[in-house]
């Protein structure tokens, strides 16, 4: 077993392809075993690619440690059992099946955490039977993100997921997965740079598919030409946050 | 009137035939993208094991019938786990090799099977009851019509009461819509496959039985020569649904049956036109979901 100092998950030379063409490039970090890192970088540098690669949900090469032990040999499934719980882009809920079907679909242990799940998402319980495809956006992140907190996980990777939000609900979905960073650790992909600030200690800046920066959260976000350089906006404020919009309300 | 109702009945008889072969090919499309061209082989070795044993436990009798029956089934879920064991398991994503396998399958079954029954139709007996007709409103409609609706209408119901209430069930519709997140959470979506493969060909083989009561014969060739239509059926109810696999086969065979009484014998072509008609106007299929 791991010592707790040691990263929950580390990547080490990683490489993705999709359909022949190489999207990840030689990317190599960790995951603190607490709290929530942040994966950054411009539309279309690899950073959801990186997290279909750490779950060989994409063709990769490289090494990948989870918790000490390698996971780059093994099938996506095998990989989620071992605890690491998936939030996609998109959600990528199924449409035709109801909310409850969703839900119980995602269950891998005996004593799944309804009581979580119903506290933090208490709209669902009251849609359960809905078909899941005729949710709203925000409705659907909830079923995605109930879907990854009603396991124990011991990893949780989640991809943009205040993505195509109205403000009310980037504030809702930060608060959830605060919530959830307390008890498990995280791997953020995230454009709301607010969202980001509020959530993350350590960041990963992407570039052309390869790691351009890595470091603290608040050191990075602080360092306005490092941010122009890196993702092409100003600063926290500007990036993909309209007033207002953020999980403080705008009021940094 | 007596000859619409004839045509209508036995259409919808046909079309259960068609159902049984394509209720698999369209879930076995669904989730797992496989076009299987060896399905029709499941069809055909059912239908001759079925009879090889159901003949000697009683030929002609319900013992027999019933008997084969259960060994058709047996026996495709059989021949169809094997196959995606042995040859389609190693092919995932690789779309053309699978094409060519099962292809290869198929055509190497049937010589198989000709060496082994030969290369004519073996005239089968039917049970009594089932060479018989029945009068409704004025038509005289054969017996064994009414066990080819009664056996397709009880797979039906069985199929969707396991892809509903089953977990399996569940995860087979989960897989159908996106297989990728389906392992995502966790689910090695692989058994669903040899499982979706084994529905279909006990489905198949139950096809096979019931083929050589609907056409007094069994044959090297029954499969093969079916399974044109089975996809045909499979493509007009949209790849993928089993709803729109059974709407497909009961519209395809009436069309079928109504075209070769009434247009010369041109129901083949008829189908074949409606096949092109529907890849025009809706190429998704009458229920499938429409194509990106």
């Amino acid at each position: 077993m791991a010592s707790t100092t040691q990263p929950i998950l580390r990547v080490e030379g990683l490489y993705a392809r999709i359909s022949g063409q190489q999207v990840v490039e030689d990317v190599s970090f960790s995951v603190a075993p607490t709290g929530v890192t942040a994966l950054l970088g411009r539309n279309g540098v690899g950073k959801s690619s990186t997290i279909k690669a750490i779950l060989g949900i994409i063709e990769r090469d490289g090494t990948v440690e989870f918790d000490g032990e390698r996971i780059d040999g093994l099938r996506t499934d095998r990989i989620v059992r071992r605890g690491i719980a998936y939030v996609p882009e998109d959600r990528e809920v199924f449409a035709s099946l109801t909310v409850e079907e969703n839900l119980t679909l995602a269950v891998r242990q005996a004593e799944p955490n309804r009581a979580l799940v119903d506290e933090l998402f208490p709209e669902l319980r009251t849609r359960s039977q809905q078909a899941a495809g005729t949710l709203s956006g925000g409705q659907q992140q909830m079923v995605s993100l109930a879907r990854a907190l009603l396991n124990d996980n011991r990893l949780i990777l989640v991809d943009e997921p205040t993505k195509g939000l109205a403000p009310k609900l980037v504030f809702d979905v930060a608060r959830v997965l605060k919530a959830a960073a307390e008890t498990s650790p995280m791997l953020l992909v995230e454009q709301n740079l607010t969202v980001v600030r509020e959530l993350a200690q350590d960041v990963v800046v992407l570039s052309g598919g390869r790691v351009v920066h890595r470091g603290p959260a608040a050191e990075f976000l602080d360092d306005e030409r490092l941010v122009e350089r890196h993702l092409g906006v100003a600063g926290a404020e500007d990036h993909h946050t309209p007033e207002g919009s953020g999980p403080d309300g705008g009021a940094r | 009137m007596n000859t619409v109702i004839l045509l209508l009945i036995t259409g919808v008889g046909l079309g259960a035939l068609y159902f049984l072969v394509a209720s698999g090919l369209s879930l076995i499309y669904g989730l797992m993208h496989v076009l299987n061209f060896a399905h029709g082989a499941f069809l055909t070795l059912g239908g001759l094991l079925g009879w090889e044993v159901g003949r000697r436990v009683g030929d002609g009798t319900w013992a027999g019938l019933i008997v084969s029956m259960l060994v058709g089934m047996a026996v495709g879920a059989l021949f169809a786990v094997v196959t995606e064991l042995v040859f389609i398991r190693r092919l995932y994503n690789r779309h053309i090799e699978q094409v060519l396998v099962t292809v290869g399958l198929g055509i190497a079954s049937v010589a198989l099977f000709e060496g082994i029954w030969g290369t004519d139709a073996i005239i089968t007996n039917k049970v009594p009851w089932l060479r018989g007709t029945t009068t409704v409103l004025g038509a005289r409609i054969p017996n064994h019509i009414w066990l080819l609706i009664s056996v397709a209408a009880l797979v039906l119901a069985a199929i969707v009461l396991f892809l509903r209430y089953t977990r399996y069930g569940l995860i087979i519709r989960a897989g159908v819509e996106n297989r990728t997140m389906v392992t995502a959470l966790g689910i090695d979506v692989r058994k669903s496959f040899t499982l979706v493969f084994a529905i279909g060909g006990a489905a198949a083989g139950l096809g096979g039985v019931l083929a050589s009561v609907y056409y007094g014969n069994v044959s090297a060739h029954q499969g093969q020569s079916m399974l044109i239509y089975a996809f045909i059926v499979t493509v007009i109810g949209g790849l993928g649904s089993l709803t729109g696999a059974a709407i497909a086969s009961v519209l395809v065979a009436v069309l079928q049956q109504f075209a070769n009484f009434y247009l010369g014998g041109t129901g083949d072509l008829i189908i074949v036109l409606a096949l092109a008609g529907v890849l025009l106007v809706r190429p998704s299929g009458l229920m499938g979901r429409k194509l990106s």
